[in-house]
């Protein structure tokens, strides 16, 4: 069994520019944020023993580009929570000695599309039959479709849609890298541009270029780099349905409830230990589902504990601490840039540093609803 | 007939009797022959319980109006805005489809309201269960 703490994230880092790459590649995204992780922890590729990154083909590409010979790989794609697995995965093959030292890396074009993944059409797939036909263009299409069930359940208003997008820019406003950082009002967001209603324009994510990488090893080898470690307490995944007309409960995702509660129970945490949280935020009702479905608001009273100013900056659960997807960046595989925060979290290092923050959870969702990861941090290790 | 320009869908061996079904103006879903649940999509076996021993039937084609986005932009096959829907058969499961015949807007579609299908051809191979409000009501 895979003890808490025993595996530590030695090596974060991001892209050197957010937002607007145009001078890289998709590839060289992935290879930027490796080479500054690795700068970090004076790592070279020789000792790295274990890749990850998300999709087909992919780890064998990004380890000859670095120049890695791997004993392990792993390229799990489930959508942007991708990463969340590939740490739980990595600390797994760690703990059975498959590798020393993991390097799990993200890079996307998502704007500036230079070698970006293309999604082709797939006519014989379940959802090229049963949703394609219907319309659909993109996650702005797709992700919200639950949220009118879940407003219509829970008495939640269009105002309290918008509340978490001003809350995400009041925190992106203490961010220097966050694309977004003007504060905005309710009305502003109500006033903004109707994507696909319920939703208007600032409660979808941006679309950016950029990328981050992350380096594991066994926490007793943490004392041979100079950064600060950050424990992995514990971890969770599921899947669901990769449609999102078929996830079992609209008001609720399944996919949430067992990766979630899974990480949260394997950190022997109790949820009011948590001091800062990340919950993958591609649209605005995100948050809610994840505070509902991870325990930390009863089923329905999420909406209320952000307006209330649980969230906020000196609130009780500091929450998106960067602005999130919403006003931070958001390539298009958000979860790298949600671990990011939390290891900066607990290195202390955050530009909108939570005073004393000792644990960290931070929960990734992919595709619509379709998967799910969780993970616990700390920087004590148990 | 719908304007062109729709993705189309390609029926695969274990869907093709669906298509076939709205094609004929019937929409069939299957049973399992364990728990006696409907379920959707197709698929030769039941994902409640793994058996092979599975019945298609002819659904009643009626349903409610679950949840639905309404979409401000322009795509092939469609006039904005348009809504892009899910709603609850009768019979239980769910599916993605457009509500034809009603306003695209939030204070025409009301969520539980209840619909009929409308089985609509794309061509002369795909005709698509799309739904209207329902005449008189329940």
């Amino acid at each position: 069994m895979l003890g808490r703490g025993e595996i530590a994230i030695v090596g974060a880092a991001e892209t050197t520019q957010l937002g607007a790459i145009p001078g890289m590649s998709q590839i060289m995204l992935h290879a930027d944020a490796a080479l500054n992780a690795m700068a970090e922890t004076g790592l070279k590729p020789a000792d790295i023993d274990g890749v990850a990154c998300v999709g087909p083909m992919m780890p064998q590409q990004i380890a000859h580009y670095l120049g890695i010979t791997p004993k392990w790989v792993d390229g799990t794609g489930v959508g942007g929570c991708s990463f969340m697995l590939h740490v739980r995965h990595a600390a797994a093959a760690i703990h059975a000695g498959y590798a020393n030292t993991i390097l799990i890396t993200h890079g996307e074009s998502g704007k500036s599309r230079i070698n970006a993944t293309p999604r082709p059409a797939e006519p014989e797939g379940l959802n090229g039959q049963f949703e394609m036909p219907y319309g659909p263009f993109g996650p702005p299409t797709l992700f919200p479709i639950p949220v009118l069930r879940y407003m219509k359940k829970y008495g939640v208003t269009h105002e309290d849609l918008a509340t978490v997008a001003v809350v995400q820019r009041e925190w992106a406003g203490k961010n220097p890298r966050a694309m977004f950082r003007d504060p905005i009002t309710v009305d502003d967001v109500l006033n903004s541009r109707m994507i696909a209603y319920p939703f208007r324009i600032l409660q979808c994510c941006l679309v950016t270029d950029g990328g981050g990488a992350l380096i594991l090893t066994k926490a007793d080898r943490a004392k041979d780099f100079p950064t600060k470690p950050v424990y992995i307490l514990g971890t969770g995944e599921s899947v669901e349905s990769n449609m999102v007309s078929q996830m079992e409960d609209f008001t609720s995702s399944r996919a949430f409830r067992v990766a979630g509660p899974t990480a949260i129970e394997a950190a022997g945490i109790d949820r009011k230990d948590v001091d800062h949280m990340m919950i993958y935020d591609a649209f605005a009702h995100l948050p809610l589902y994840g505070l509902e479905d991870l325990g930390f608001c009863k089923p329905g009273e999420a909406a209320g504990f952000i307006r209330e100013g649980n969230t906020r900056p000196g609130g009780k659960l500091p929450l998106n601490t960067t602005g999130g997807g919403l006003s931070y960046t958001h390539t298009g595989m958000y979860g790298m840039f949600a671990l990011q925060e939390s290891v900066r979290q607990m290195r202390g290092a955050a530009p909108a540093q939570v005073p004393g923050a000792k644990v960290s959870v931070c929960h990734g969702v992919g595709g619509m609803f379709s998967a799910s990861g969780t993970i616990v941090f700390s920087n004590e290790r148990p | 007939m719908l304007a062109p320009g729709r993705a189309k869908p390609k029926p695969t061996p274990e869907t093709k009797h669906f298509w076939d079904g709205t094609k004929d103006g019937k929409l069939l879903l299957q049973r399992c022959g364990d728990t006696g649940k409907a379920y959707f999509p197709p698929r030769p076996f039941s994902p409640y319980t793994g058996t092979r021993n599975v019945t298609v039937f002819e659904a009643s084609g009626r349903a409610t109006l679950h949840s639905y986005v309404i979409h401000h932009r322009p795509v092939p096959g469609f006039t904005p805005p348009y809504a892009i829907a899910v709603v609850e058969l009768e019979e239980g499961p769910r599916m993605m489809t457009n509500i034809v015949d009603c306003e695209q807007t939030p204070e025409a579609l009301v969520l539980d309201m209840p619909l009929q299908v409308a089985f609509t051809p794309m061509d002369d191979d795909i005709t698509l269960p799309l739904f209207r409000p329902a005449k008189g009501g329940v």
